[in-house]
């Protein structure tokens, strides 16, 4: 078998247990995969001792006949979650140094499930950004290149795990999604991206960005994988008070591509002023793939969508803020160097300044000035009124019957690595419109690449479901992709 | 509504992020610009509605208040940039 990394979780589950391939061979193929890819600067730091202990491990395991869900698939972890003894620093020089004592449960429930760790990924510092620009490692790059050979972002904030995935440098990787941040990578690169519901999927040992809006999640190549990987990763867990106390279900026997009568609604609030022609017809060709599966299509309306956006940019800078008080120069990572006579607010002042990048910065300052005295209601108690106006519309669809929503994933195809060089920040916040609505209202999304812009691009559409409705939302996504039939892959370049 | 000069020294300050003064202009103006971005919220009628708390309903889970974990100083300190005799150090502190 050759370009075993090329491989799907599910075919690589399948040769394995049918003896095929060794783990060690699976894990070998990814290394030499990810030793070529230095031009894409996905994996940031590589754990090829561990990975192939793992991969060993792996094999004994599959022999003894002893294999759970995902034994000896290798697979890339990105940097936003702790690893025990492995450099964790969420892309920010605040971390520079910082190995955890312990685990994420995410990542453990992955090494419990048999997945083999190849290394940490790429991202926008501390989850913040929409083209995985803002990294203290570098940018990341997309596989894929546009018509005239510019570079394009892979992005953001997961960046580094789409373009990994995209570029088969491993068959599955996490990624985490506040406000887009599976979705908008996976529909830049051409693969799957699932976001799940608030609290299927524990936030214990993530690094923090906006707690009431995190959720991790699965990256890969096929929505079946997407499956597989969720089922993996999800757990009820006592150490998440926000964990939801609801038993796991097998994802992958939910598979059946039969979603007749279900009903599928299409916000009409989405059709936004100057979407690209290309994103609109894409956007009616998945209507018109899940009505030849037998769904019945539906106009709906999601009134308050409009306001998604400057909601989401108040809650999570003021949730940012308050979480990122933690990096003091005291307990972990970077601390500046003093000068004579500094004192400890001079300490602190320092570090953080020197610790956190630029957008960074600007949203842990956003969410002081809107949690301070005076500006607390103006501003972040209206913003939290209107997140539960936004759910309100989604309540209000599927109690009227909805069973899923359709929507572009993105603005655009991706773009020039650097395009947003010279915006204004609110620019760069505009690539999520179509993904923040559903991190507000904690709902579960799904992006499946669907087609091809007239460069060649991927798009994706993504699909929102109902709440701890993964099974049948990946289900829909399934008979997407299988009418879409997306097999392009980039052209290797790197 | 817009920030001056001197309330982006003063988020700063809060925020214990040091900002060089020739900065405090460009500063103001970003925040500023988000601000303005925001300023969309004051469109929508919100007379009567609660300001959502947890986006899942669900009660928060309880448990024995007992001691469920702790007894490694060492790791705790393993990630300290200055730690000294089992306690984290900082600069000298003087009120």
């Amino acid at each position: 078998m050759s370009d075993l990394n090329t491989l799907t979780i599910a075919d690589a589950r399948d040769a394995l247990s049918g003896g095929e391939v060794t783990s060690v061979e699976l894990t070998e193929a990814c290394l030499g995969a990810i030793g070529a890819s230095g031009p894409l600067n996905a994996f940031v730091h590589g754990t090829p001792e561990k990975a192939m202990e793992m991969a060993r491990a792996a094999d004994a395991r599959i022999r003894a006949g002893d294999a759970v869900a995902m034994t000896g698939i290798p697979v890339g972890i990105k940097d936003v979650f702790c690893v025990k003894g492995v450099p964790s620093q969420a892309a920010s020089r605040i971390l520079e140094g910082f190995t955890p004592e312990y685990e994420s449960t995410v990542t453990q429930n992955l090494w419990n499930a048999g997945a083999v760790m190849l290394g940490k990924l790429n991202m926008d510092e501390f989850a913040m950004g929409s083209t995985n620009e803002a990294s203290c490692y570098g940018r990341a790059v997309n596989p894929w290149k546009a018509a005239d050979g510019q570079e394009l972002t892979p992005g953001g904030s997961s960046g580094g795990s789409a373009a990994a995935v995209a570029a088969d440098l491993c068959l599955g990787a996490t990624g985490t999604d506040t406000g887009g941040s599976i979705r908008q990578p996976a529909a830049f690169t051409g693969t799957v991206g699932l976001r799940p519901t608030y609290g299927r999927v524990s936030r214990w040992g993530v690094i923090a960005y906006a707690s009431s809006l995190d959720q991790a999640g699965p990256m890969t190549k096929t929505v079946r994988d997407a499956a597989i990987m969720l089922g993996a990763m999800a757990s009820v867990d006592p150490q998440d008070s926000t964990s939801a106390d609801l038993p796991v279900p097998d994802y992958e026997s939910l598979l059946t591509g039969d979603i007749r009568g279900k009903k599928i609604g299409i916000p009409r609030e989405y059709r936004i002023d100057g979407m690209p022609d290309d994103i609109a017809a894409l956007w009616d060709k998945g209507a018109d793939m899940l009505r030849n599966a037998g769904a019945e299509i539906v106009d709906i309306s999601l009134p308050h969508t409009k306001y998604a956006l400057p909601a989401y940019y108040v809650i999570a800078p003021a949730e940012a803020s308050s979480n990122l008080a933690r990096y003091d120069g005291v307990r972990y990572g970077r601390r500046a160097r003093l000068g004579h006579g500094d004192g400890i607010v001079e300490m602190y002042e320092k570090t953080r300044a020197e610790g956190f990048g630029p957008e960074v910065q600007r949203r842990i300052m956003i969410g002081t000035y809107v949690l301070s005295a005076g500006f607390y209601d103006a501003y972040y108690n209206r913003a939290r009124k209107v997140r539960a106006l936004i759910k309100r519309d989604f309540d209000t669809a599927y109690a009227d019957g909805i069973d899923a929503i359709l929507a572009p994933t993105t603005p655009s195809a991706a773009f020039a690595l650097g395009a947003m060089d010279n915006s204004d920040p609110v620019a760069m916040y505009l690539q999520d419109v179509f993904t923040v609505t559903l991190n507000l209202a904690g709902l579960p999304g799904i992006s499946v690449p669907v087609g091809q812009d007239k460069q060649g691009l991927p798009l994706g559409l993504q699909l929102i479901g109902r709440p701890f409705e993964e099974g049948e939302l990946l289900n829909q996504a399934l008979v997407l992709e299988r009418s879409a039939g997306f097999v392009a892959k980039p052209q290797r370049w790197w | 509504m817009s920030i001056t000069e001197d309330e982006a020294r003063k988020v700063a300050h809060l925020a214990r992020i040091a900002v060089e003064d020739e900065a405090l202009p460009a500063l103001a103006r970003e925040l500023s610009g988000i601000l303005q971005f925001m300023e969309q919220l004051n469109e929508v009628d919100v007379e009567g509605v609660e300001p959502m708390t947890g986006v899942i309903p669900m009660r928060l889970k309880r448990r024995e208040d007992v001691v469920t974990t702790g007894g490694m100083p060492d790791k705790i300190l393993a990630n300290a940039p200055d730690a000294r005799e089992g306690f984290f150090a900082v600069p000298k502190v003087v009120e």
